[in-house]
């Protein structure tokens, strides 16, 4: 079976997020930029499919600048077969990216796509039920779990309540959580071995996609602040603030 | 302009989720209706109909929607968009799994998590954890959202609108429910909560989360957890508070050994009283704690939940 992975280049989750003064995003100049730590699991989860000799071929797409190449070589050092690489300097939102990936799923015939849940970015956590809708498709997002069986996945999903099992028949969209694996980092023989590996440069025009954004950002800007309060010294003294903030 | 607002419930009980939807879509202006989509939801809808200042429930009932996986909601919802301008659900597991299906098959850019409603087609979202807060305008005909539902108040009861029983499309399901395991506790929901009391790595091991939950039986609290807390096991994935985990905003959130990573802020920040008992002096939640106490949580723990006792708690 064929796997697609999409990747996204994202703001390191270790840096600290700085708004810039005219408000109008984030800045990202000159700042450590890295894969999105779910499509690092997503990226797992297909090198362990074509290790286990589940998945036969696994390929990375990233949409984005020239830089998120980077981002795809390091998912050829994890272990990704190839890439493909949408060359875009655009803000390219969810529903246009799942458009894009639509085109690529029709072109490479993938028998399953695995996406982060969510980009540690916007925060949108769309791209994936998008796509699945789109391809018509079934979906299980939030995967803690997942199993092949034949020509179907049970995917156990972590939910509010506890933990949800379906069962989804292939092809099928899958969006990993947190806990489905720990990805491995790459060692440097494989990211010697990433850089001769190919990947295709394509554009969004490749792909007929109108690209426009739907969302306008009026602006960006800074949130509440919170302060350091007190400092209490033992249970008692805890426990009269509480009382006098009424809270308990 | 018409809203539906798609209600959060477990085909028993109307959650609260739902009233603060309603109050979101109120902000937006126009007439509000609540889809309960769901098997044998007719207390559901009855819930649903006394939500003041909605128009009219749509009930639709079939075995099919017993879940409300996301392929069968979207059967349902995209052909009742005809009638409606937006349509709104919270950012549950639930709503996050089906709502961007309905935004692409109606060719519109969700917008996810929103915080706040400036006017009908503009709306604040939380983005980087939280650490920026984005306002955006959308140019599409029909809104696609998820609220936040700690950023609502819930809207009142005291209505009673009518209720209208819709059909199933019943198209063939491409997935299928297996199974599930749901954590049962006699404790409030997380996300329902006065008050939360919260582990971290600090813990050490699952057991030693019975002093917190001595704690939390004497407040009527929930318990939560930071991910570090989760990842090692000590409790299930849904005690997780943070970006990616449950958002939640108590009257009083207490950290118990969690360090205070932004991922972990993102969850519990807008808590209106927030206290931290570290034995790091250096650990970031002080930075954002109303009331620090630097101590072991293994003598703390224990002599908060003596002090709650003499309190009469």
């Amino acid at each position: 079976m064929k796997v697609l992975v999409p990747v996204k280049r994202v703001l390191d989750f270790n840096v600290k997020v700085r708004v810039k003064s005219d408000e109008s995003g984030v800045d990202l100049a000159n700042v450590k930029m890295s894969m999105n730590p779910f499509d690092e699991i997503s990226v797992e989860q297909a090198v362990r499919m074509q290790e286990a000799g589940t998945a036969t071929e696994t390929i990375a797409v990233s949409i984005g600048p020239d830089k998120a190449q980077e981002t795809i070589r390091t998912s050829l050092a994890m272990g990704i077969d190839r890439g493909i690489h949408v060359n875009t300097d655009a803000e390219v939102e969810p529903l246009a990216v799942a458009k894009i990936l639509k085109a690529i799923v029709e072109e490479e015939k993938p028998d399953l796509v695995i996406l982060g849940k969510q980009a540690i970015d916007d925060d949108s956590n769309q791209t994936g039920q998008m796509l699945a809708a789109l391809l018509g498709w079934p979906q299980a997002t939030f995967a803690n779990s997942m199993d092949k069986d034949g020509d179907s996945l049970t995917v156990a999903r972590e939910v509010d309540g506890g933990i949800q099992t379906i069962k989804v028949t292939l092809p099928a969209v899958i969006t990993t959580d947190l806990r489905l694996n720990e990805p491995r980092y790459a060692s440097l023989p494989n990211i010697m071995k990433a850089k001769r590996k190919p990947i295709d440069a394509k554009t969004t025009d490749d792909y007929g996609v109108d690209i426009s954004q739907r969302l306008t950002t009026v602006k960006v800007a800074e949130p509440a602040g919170r302060t350091a309060g007190v400092k209490v010294e033992d249970a008692a003294e805890l426990v009269a603030k509480l009382k006098s903030e009424g809270v308990i | 302009m018409a809203i539906l607002v798609i209600a959060e419930h477990d085909n028993e009980d109307l959650k609260d989720a739902t009233h603060k939807t309603v109050t979101a879509a109120a902000a937006m202006g126009g007439d509000i209706d609540i889809l309960v989509a769901g098997k044998g939801v007719k207390d559901v809808a009855a819930a649903a109909a006394k939500i003041t200042g909605v128009r009219k429930v749509l009930a639709c009932d079939h075995v099919s929607l017993k879940r409300q996986l996301a392929e069968a909601m979207q059967d349902v919802i995209v052909p009742l968009m005809d009638g409606y301008d937006a349509v709104l659900a919270p950012d549950t597991t639930t709503g996050k799994n089906f709502m961007p299906r309905i935004a692409a098959v109606l060719d519109v850019m969700q917008i996810s998590s929103i915080s706040g409603v400036e006017a009908a087609d503009t709306f604040v979202r939380p983005i980087y954890a939280g650490n920026a807060m984005a306002t955006v305008k959308s140019s599409d005909a029909k809104k696609v959202i998820t609220i936040r539902p700690t950023a609502f108040a819930p809207a009142e009861e005291g209505g009673s609108a009518d209720i209208e029983t819709i059909s199933d499309p019943a198209t063939p399901s491409i997935s299928e429910f297996v199974s599930e395991e749901l954590s049962k506790s006699d404790r409030p929901e997380l996300t329902a909560a006065k008050i939360v009391i919260s582990g971290g790595r600090g813990m050490g091991s699952g057991e030693n989360f019975a002093i917190i939950e001595k704690v939390a039986d004497k407040l009527g609290a929930a318990v939560g957890a930071s991910r570090a807390a989760v990842d090692a096991g000590y409790v299930p994935n849904d005690y997780q508070v943070g970006q990616t985990g449950k958002v939640v905003a108590p009257e009083l959130y207490i950290a118990v050994g969690i360090s205070g990573a932004i991922q972990h802020l993102a969850g519990m920040k807008d808590s209106k009283i927030i206290v931290a008992i570290n034995k790091d002096e250096d650990a970031p939640i002080f930075q954002i704690a109303d009331y620090g106490w630097v101590a072991d949580l293994f003598n703390a723990v224990p002599e908060l939940e003596a002090e709650l006792a003499k309190a009469g708690y």
